[in-house]
């Protein structure tokens, strides 16, 4: 104890009590939030799949978009939308929206896969729509080459060409595709959530949007061959870069050799 | 050994090395040329460097591009790349890309020398944008600098041009969009724009031929005019001598400093490897356009994020800026039968056109204003020329406005703001964002001389509270010695010079329109204490007076008798 108090005035006390304060406040968080999940999912499935949807739709979604899903002024109508569409935004967590906002964003997902699973089943018997891809087309193994040219000319005018993301009008954007599972992605294609267009079957081929997420999937797992990306934003991080650290390191070495002087 | 011939005995080396020395130098006279340099002095701050810096990026980015061109093709014929990189396997592209990829993936060392280029490059551009505001806002422009000045605004815009052409050259998506949008500033150039566009690339873009011609501009023609301006450019630092900041026993006569040889050189020798390490180290660990994601050039698509590198940056953010048809009125306008694209034109020309404009002509612009043609070698504490520091802050900022709308799409995305929002706040901000920080950069210049003058006048605040017997309680102010004083005194404060009559005795238009310029360039402003004040602020003896009656007094005695904003 005698040394921690002699410690106290070490010119890292004050940063090593910072970084305590966060690690404490951080896993106190952590735990906070993992009990809310455990009490969401406690829930069991006993009756069919869309009956029991039918059920949490009503008690989760039917403020906004109605009793059977057949919208109201703060919500669409869900009828022939599809399962594909509830499994997408209800398992990126953007539904239920938290608020009204220029888009629904991205958050810690509020069902368990069963859960989903039923609000999906249940949206889907109310009229015919994208179904929940097969897994063959979601879990990549596709041609890579061919999936970065449909992605270069369907996608990347908004989602950047290394899919980090980019903006649009009035608050919207497109997000970066980085961690987002193949089904999600082939789901959004089906479906346009928010402000994305819809690549139908016509459009893009089921074998194509295979590739894509081949593509996607590719550039994520192998990583930058340059070294750090920088985001991969393009330009003005590198601008942003050279300015900051690059000129600045060399401040500080210009201002090291001439120190020593009149 | 024969009898000397000649009346002096020759000088006969003892060591072989020193023979061969000898033999060399009575042939070049290299020890005539290494007395001249090896004594020229240069003075020692750390932002005298960044010309240095510039040069040495230069030289950087003439070696690594040398390595580059061994292994870059510039030709536009159609190919399937074969190379090591799988997610492009088999894609059809041009050869400039394939070759591109292949130095980036196939060439031993060539993905780190093309990322010693880029970084190299943004930062001899950078490097060369911070030595032209070092320079402005010191005044080491005036008089004789006048013309190295101008070699230097060359400098900078070549420097854009090799930066323009090379960005060009892998001929991927980022780059293509890039020389479409040049395209279309071209096109936008009334009635002649078309011709020039179709010349340029060879028919209709993009053509087959813009990359092989971009090539020869980037690796000949551009460099050796680069090279030619540093030349001249150094050949004047020669001729003038360097600038210093004032100091005691520095004037416009002198100049105070390390000579060349030896400690500047081993000084100016090390940096080169510091600068040479740390581009180096930027291109091991941090990746710079990475060609490979953007996949090959194709008209079609456009990629989000699309920008230039940071230099052209200010002319696509003005572009950005520009509205499609303010107050209802159309900008793109049809007249006696020929498209005016004015929601092009005006953006991508004319900021660019007063930028550079007004960079060039300033030194005349303020000669003209002060009637100042006198030779200046002691440099101005920025401070101490609050107008002249108020427009250079007005136009960085001006500057800065367009530069930060060449990103308004990623502010919008990383701040999560809308990114209308964005372009509107930074088109308000382009008209009075300029006002502001000339106001603001001016008050801020006038306070410190203020500041200055004030601990010139009772010395620096000690934080030390002393009560007297009487009960009175004063702050202890240490007075400064005599070499920091004088830097808060030594400078000059020119005055307002109204308008003379010429020798027909008329005072011109001109010649008031000058003078009202030189109100608004002098008419606020902080004199140097002065002598006197100097005494009568020490007071009872003190030795501290002195020091003013010795050193800085010509200076301070030009601004005695002005009028002056005492505390």
């Amino acid at each position: 104890m005698k040394a921690l108090s002699q410690k106290r005035r070490h010119p890292l006390a004050a940063i090593a009590l910072l970084l305590m304060g966060l690690l404490i406040t951080g896993g106190l968080y952590a735990v906070a939030t993992s009990m809310n999940e455990a009490k969401a999912s406690t829930t069991t499935a006993s009756a069919s799949d869309a009956e029991e949807g039918g059920k949490l739709f009503a008690a989760n979604c039917a403020t906004c978009h109605g009793m059977g899903a057949s919208g109201s002024k703060d919500g669409p109508s869900l009828v022939g939308v599809g399962a594909a569409a509830v499994d997408f935004q209800v398992g990126t967590g953007r539904m239920p929206m938290q608020m009204n906002g220029p888009q629904a964003m991205k958050k810690p997902v509020q069902f368990n896969d069963e859960q989903t699973h039923q609000l999906a089943a249940y949206v889907a018997s109310l009229g015919a729509g994208p179904a929940i891809p097969a897994e063959d087309l979601t879990n990549g193994g596709g041609d890579a080459a061919a999936g970065g040219e449909l992605f270069r000319t369907n996608c990347a005018m908004c989602h950047n060409a290394a899919a980090a993301g980019g903006a649009l009008t009035q608050g919207k954007f497109a997000p970066a595709l980085a961690d987002v599972s193949g089904k999600h992605i082939y789901e959004a294609m089906v479906t346009g959530p928010q402000n994305m267009p819809v690549f139908n079957d016509a459009n893009i081929t089921p074998e194509g949007k295979k590739d894509v997420i081949t593509f996607l999937k590719q550039i994520e797992t192998s990583g930058s061959p340059g070294g750090a990306d920088l985001g991969s934003l393009g330009p003005v991080a590198e601008g942003l870069f050279v300015w900051v650290a690059g000129l600045g390191v060399i401040i500080a070495f210009t201002i090291w050799l001439t120190s020593r002087t009149s | 050994m024969s009898a000397a011939s000649t009346a002096e005995p020759a000088f006969v080396a003892k060591t072989k090395t020193g023979r061969i020395t000898d033999f060399v130098d009575s042939r070049v006279g290299g020890s005539g040329i290494l007395r001249e340099f090896g004594r020229k002095v240069f003075p020692d701050h750390w932002s005298f460097m960044f010309g240095e810096v510039a040069l040495y990026s230069f030289v950087i980015l003439l070696l690594s591009g040398t390595f580059l061109t061994f292994f870059f093709d510039p030709s536009m014929a159609e190919t399937h790349y074969d190379g090591g990189y799988v997610p492009l396997k088999g894609v059809e592209m041009s050869v400039a890309y394939s070759s591109s990829l292949n130095i980036s993936f196939d060439i031993r060392g060539g993905l780190f020398m093309r990322q010693v280029h880029h970084w190299a490059a943004l930062l001899f551009v950078a490097s060369v944008a911070v030595h032209m505001l070092r320079v402005f806002f010191t005044g080491a422009f005036r008089r004789p600098r006048e013309m190295n000045w101008v070699v230097g605004c060359v400098l900078l815009i070549l420097a854009m041009a090799a930066g323009f052409t090379g960005y060009s050259l892998p001929d991927d998506l980022l780059s293509g969009n890039g020389l479409r949008i040049i395209d279309g500033v071209i096109k936008s150039i009334p009635v002649i724009g078309t011709y020039i566009s179709f010349f340029l690339f060879g028919g209709e873009f993009p053509g087959t031929a813009i990359i092989s011609r971009l090539y020869m501009l980037h690796i000949l023609l551009v460099p050796a005019l680069i090279l030619l301006m540093i030349v001249m450019h150094l050949f004047m630092v020669v001729v003038h001598k360097h600038t210093q900041y004032p100091g005691p026993g520095r004037n416009d006569n002198n100049v105070v400093g390390y000579p060349l040889g030896p400690v500047y050189a081993a000084k100016a020798g090390g940096f080169f490897f510091i600068v040479f390490g740390v581009i180096a180290l930027m291109a091991a660990f941090f990746t710079i356009n990475p060609i490979w994601n953007y996949g090959p050039y194709d008209p079609s698509p456009v990629s989000a994020g699309t920008q230039p590198d940071w230099y052209i940056g200010f002319v696509d953010g003005a572009l950005r800026l520009m509205p499609g048809n303010p107050y209802g009125w159309h900008v793109e306008q049809v007249w006696f039968g020929h498209v005016f694209t004015f929601n092009v034109l005006l953006p991508a020309l004319v900021p660019a056109g007063i930028l550079f404009t007004v960079m060039f002509t300033y030194p005349w612009i303020e000669r003209w204003i002060t009637k100042d043609d006198r030779e200046h070698h002691v440099l101005d504490r920025p401070r101490n020329a609050p107008t002249r520091t108020a427009i250079g802050v007005a136009g960085f900022v001006w500057y800065s406005v367009m530069w930060a709308a060449a990103g308004s799409d990623l502010i919008a995305t990383h701040f999560h703001v809308s990114l209308n929002d964005v372009t509107y706040w930074l088109r308000a901000l382009f008209f009075i964002g300029p006002v502001i920080g000339f106001i603001v950069a001016k008050r801020v210049a006038l306070a410190l001389q203020r500041k200055d003058r004030e601990i010139a006048l009772h010395g620096r605040e000690t934080g030390r509270i002393v009560r007297l017997p009487h009960g009175e309680f004063i702050e202890v102010h240490a007075p400064l010695d005599e070499y920091k004083r004088y830097k808060l005194v030594g400078f000059e404060s020119p005055q307002v010079l109204p308008a003379v009559p010429n020798e027909h005795g008329v005072v011109t238009r001109k010649e008031k329109r000058r003078a009202f310029l030189s109100r608004w360039f002098f008419e606020d402003r902080v004199a140097p204490a002065t002598p006197a004040e100097l005494e009568a602020a020490h007071g009872h003896g003190h030795e501290a007076v002195e020091a003013a009656h010795g050193h800085g007094h010509e200076a301070v005695e030009a601004a005695e008798g002005s009028k002056s904003l005492t505390h």
